[in-house]
């Protein structure tokens, strides 16, 4: 007991700051991408070439946006611009969105489902299911409950039956032999429901897209309300993700900026 | 055995007409000698189909010696048949029954051939039967039962209760105790080997990297290598090298530390879950800080790494590892010197080393039986050819001698890599190419992830492109070691043992 006690002295009290104090990222993150359309050279398909889940989306023939529900934020766009059009913000990890069209354009997003902020505004339990992750997502999602991030501070806990379920948060392209289980977990939540679909396979099946034993993410199975982009998303996109899904941006801190592009 | 199989080295390639074809029992006797009598390991066995229109399959094995630090190549023509191995090498009953899965092929003489993913059948499987092939329902399938007063079943999953990715546990059990338990996966299968054929294009590497998500550095090393001896013109500088073998390291560092932190939690020793928890995230952001993404994405790629490192980054995370390793080692004390997690640990879940190599387990799971098996040691690749953290070993086969070695292992990795760190003086180059393989080839790279032996086989089309990419990942050798780990066992000591080997669902379904 007594080096246990001990132990607990040294390794000290460790729950980050964030939030509302901005996360620890990495230098070189990749956060959000903008395409500056206007920098592109004429006639330069580069990116449109090489981007591996066609998250460039061509308008009349020329790369226009990044659908950053696709994004896996390889980064090989921006290495074969011959340019400076495509940038990373390395600070913007707020990417969520509220609806698929609002991560092509964060301008046209909707809002957060009233009835849910209403309800579970102070206490959220998450069922989460992985449906063809490969595992990043999964434990990325799940680091949010160690002392690290701590993160039944904000009410916010995970749950093993889908019968305590606010929420189900889904992770991977949804494989087809997934589907079942996943449909009858959603089928086992009381009502009202909610969905997330978390990193790039959930929202758009991501490079999994075009497999024939995925179903292309959440978008066609069950529409979800939130989603959190990212190949894996970082944890503090994601409980960003959670806390303005709830409606707490004070606790999430201040509002992502719209790109510049 | 110089006239009936080729010998390579691991990362290597050779002429696919250079891997002596032999009849059906000259094929099935070599490998039954090679296994039986010279002690090689079954490392891959797939089925390579003529032509995608399906005219022929040839069955093609890769074998390695843990010792002799070489591959053994050997294939073999077959109609829609091929007589089992199995009774006399259980090493080959997981590999048949993807044969059989993927390619429609008869197994006569297999124990259980049973679907192992329940996926359709490959492009190019014999061509006859698959117009039979059964419509398959994930799960649906003659499991095993146990009949009698005392017996009942205990059914868990597809979906688990924690975050975790799903399978499904089937136990017979007598009482409390298990008498055996049956695995049965494929909930995860995202159809990457159907994908991967007529590459390398832009999808290939992002697809490796995900192929088992928390080996991403094992997996884009072994696929870059594969490229590399296919593609004389991709030579990676030695800095190249050592930055996948450092970026090695630390996935294998926060793997461990993650896991052994789980382990505690599943025995309630809560003090050491909740530190273990937070350090392995330490070792993620340092993968992070050296490429961007806390899974190593994007670092490795054919000819070398995407990234730049500098010694002052070098610089930064030596110091961030010194700080951290006293915590990790802190956190680990406590738990190897508490009795009541060691009492849980201590003998329970054992396999044994007879087992172990007869079903060829491979990494940690293996060592700790007392299997010397590594192959940073044994088929040196990349940095390790210069210098490898040290070969831990085990003996009990149990829980307590899984998490033990993994111990050991973050002792022997950590030394390695603040060696390493603290000698690199140059930045090195970034590299960006696109590969150009050679036609008709088959190369074979062999890298030890963290939970073992993972083979990645290629073979090249005329034109250069994929016509076959066969990932064996070490949880498909693994898998049926927990099994076996069960047996006998309470129900109540499985997610201690689950744990202990934690396997990946998605590296096995692909
Ligand atoms: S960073 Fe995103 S948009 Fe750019 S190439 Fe990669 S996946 Fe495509
Ligand atoms: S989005 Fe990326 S990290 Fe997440 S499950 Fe898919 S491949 Fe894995």
């Amino acid at each position: 007991m007594f080096t246990v006690l001990k132990a607990r002295l040294k390794q000290g009290y460790r729950t980050g700051k964030f939030p509302p104090a901005p996360p620890n990222l990495p230098e070189k993150f990749q956060g959000r991408p903008a395409l500056a359309a206007s920098q592109c050279r004429q006639g330069c398909r580069a990116c449109l070439e090489v981007c591996p889940s066609a998250a460039i989306v061509p308008s009349e023939g020329r790369p226009a946006r990044i659908d950053t529900g696709r994004c896996l934020f390889c980064g090989e766009c921006a290495a074969v611009c011959p340019g400076e059009a495509i940038r990373f913000d390395p600070a913007e990890y707020r990417l969520s969105a509220f609806s698929r069209q609002g991560l092509l354009d964060p301008q046209q997003d909707s809002v957060p489902p009233a009835a849910l902020q209403k309800l579970c505004r102070r206490s959220l339990s998450i069922r989460q299911v992985s449906a063809g992750g490969c595992a990043a997502c999964e434990l990325d999602f799940n680091v949010l409950n160690t002392l690290a991030w701590d993160l039944s501070r904000f009410g916010i806990s995970v749950t093993a039956s889908p019968r305590h379920a606010d929420c189900l948060l889904i992770t991977g392209p949804v494989s087809r032999n997934m589907l079942i289980g996943l449909q009858k977990t959603y089928a086992a939540m009381p009502r009202p429901k909610w969905v997330i679909a978390c990193g790039a396979c959930a929202i758009s099946g991501g490079i999994y897209r075009d497999s024939s034993e995925c179903c292309g993410g959440m978008e066609e199975i069950i529409k979800p309300d939130l989603y959190i982009p990212g190949c894996p998303p970082h944890p503090a996109s994601i409980l960003d993700g959670l806390l303005r899904l709830l409606g707490r941006d004070r606790d999430a801190g201040p509002a992502p900026l719209p790109p510049k592009s | 055995m110089t006239a009936t199989t080729l010998t390579i080295n691991n990362a290597t390639a050779a002429p696919l007409q250079e891997v002596p074809s032999l009849p059906v029992n000259d094929f099935r006797d070599t490998l039954q000698e090679l296994v039986q009598q010279q002690e090689h390991r079954v490392s891959a066995f797939f089925g390579l189909p003529a032509s995608p229109a399906g005219r022929g399959l040839e069955l093609v094995a890769v074998l390695s010696h843990p010792e002799a630090g070489k591959c053994e190549l050997v294939r073999t023509a077959v109609q829609d048949s091929f007589p089992s191995l199995t009774p006399d090498c259980p090493a080959f009953h997981w590999f048949e029954r993807e044969l059989a899965e993927q390619y429609c092929l008869e197994i006569p003489g297999h124990p259980w051939l049973k679907p192992i993913r329940f996926q359709p059948p490959l492009p190019g499987a014999c061509s006859r039967k698959t117009a039979t092939a059964p419509n398959l329902t994930v799960g649906d399938t003659n499991y095993f039962t146990l009949a009698g007063e005392a017996c009942h079943e205990v059914a868990v999953g597809p979906v688990h209760a924690g975050v975790i990715e799903p399978g499904h546990f089937r136990f017979q059990c007598l009482g409390e105790d298990v008498y055996s338990l049956e695995i049965s996966l494929g909930y995860q299968h995202r159809g990457l080997e159907k994908m991967l054929p007529g590459g390398p294009d832009r999808r290939t590497l992002p697809l490796i990297a995900t192929a088992s998500g928390d080996s991403s550095i094992a997996s884009t090393t072994a696929y870059a290598q594969l490229c590399e001896s296919l593609d004389p013109g991709l030579q990676p500088e030695s800095g190249a090298l050592l930055l996948r073998g450092i970026a090695a390291e630390l996935e294998r560092l926060a793997n461990h530390v993650g896991d052994l932190g789980a382990l505690a939690g599943d025995v309630a020793f809560l003090t050491t879950a909740a530190f273990c928890g937070r350090l392995r995230g330490e070792f993620l952001n340092m993968t992070a800080e050296i490429c961007g993404n806390r899974f190593g994405r994007n670092l490795v790629c054919p000819g070398g790494v995407n990234m730049t490192f500098t010694p002052a980054q070098a610089g930064k995370i030596l110091a961030w590892l010194q700080r951290v390793l006293p915590e990790v080692e802190n956190a680990l004390e406590l738990m190897f010197e508490s009795a009541t997690v060691l009492d849980r640990f201590e003998g329970t879940g054992t396999v044994s080393k007879a087992a172990a190599l007869e079903l060829g387990l491979v990494g940690p799971a293996a060592r700790a039986c007392g299997v010397a098996l590594d192959l940073r040691h044994s088929h040196p690749y990349g940095c390790y050819k210069v210098s490898a953290p040290a070969l831990a070993a085990g003996t009990s086969g149990d829980v307590l001698a899984r998490a033990w070695l993994r111990r050991q292992e973050i002792a022997a990795s950590a030394a390695w890599l603040q060696k390493q760190l603290a000698g690199w003086q140059k930045e090195n180059c970034r590299h960006r190419g696109t590969p150009r393989l050679a036609p008709g080839m088959i190369a074979v790279s062999m890298v030890e992830a963290w939970r073992g032996e993972m083979c990645h086989v290629a073979v090249t089309a005329a034109d250069g492109t994929f016509r076959r990419y066969k990932i064996v990942d070490p949880s498909f050798h693994n898998w049926f070691g927990l099994a076996m780990a069960m047996r006998g066992e309470q129900i109540s000591h499985f997610p201690i043992c689950n744990k202990s080997f934690n396997l990946s669902y998605c590296g096995h379904d692909l």
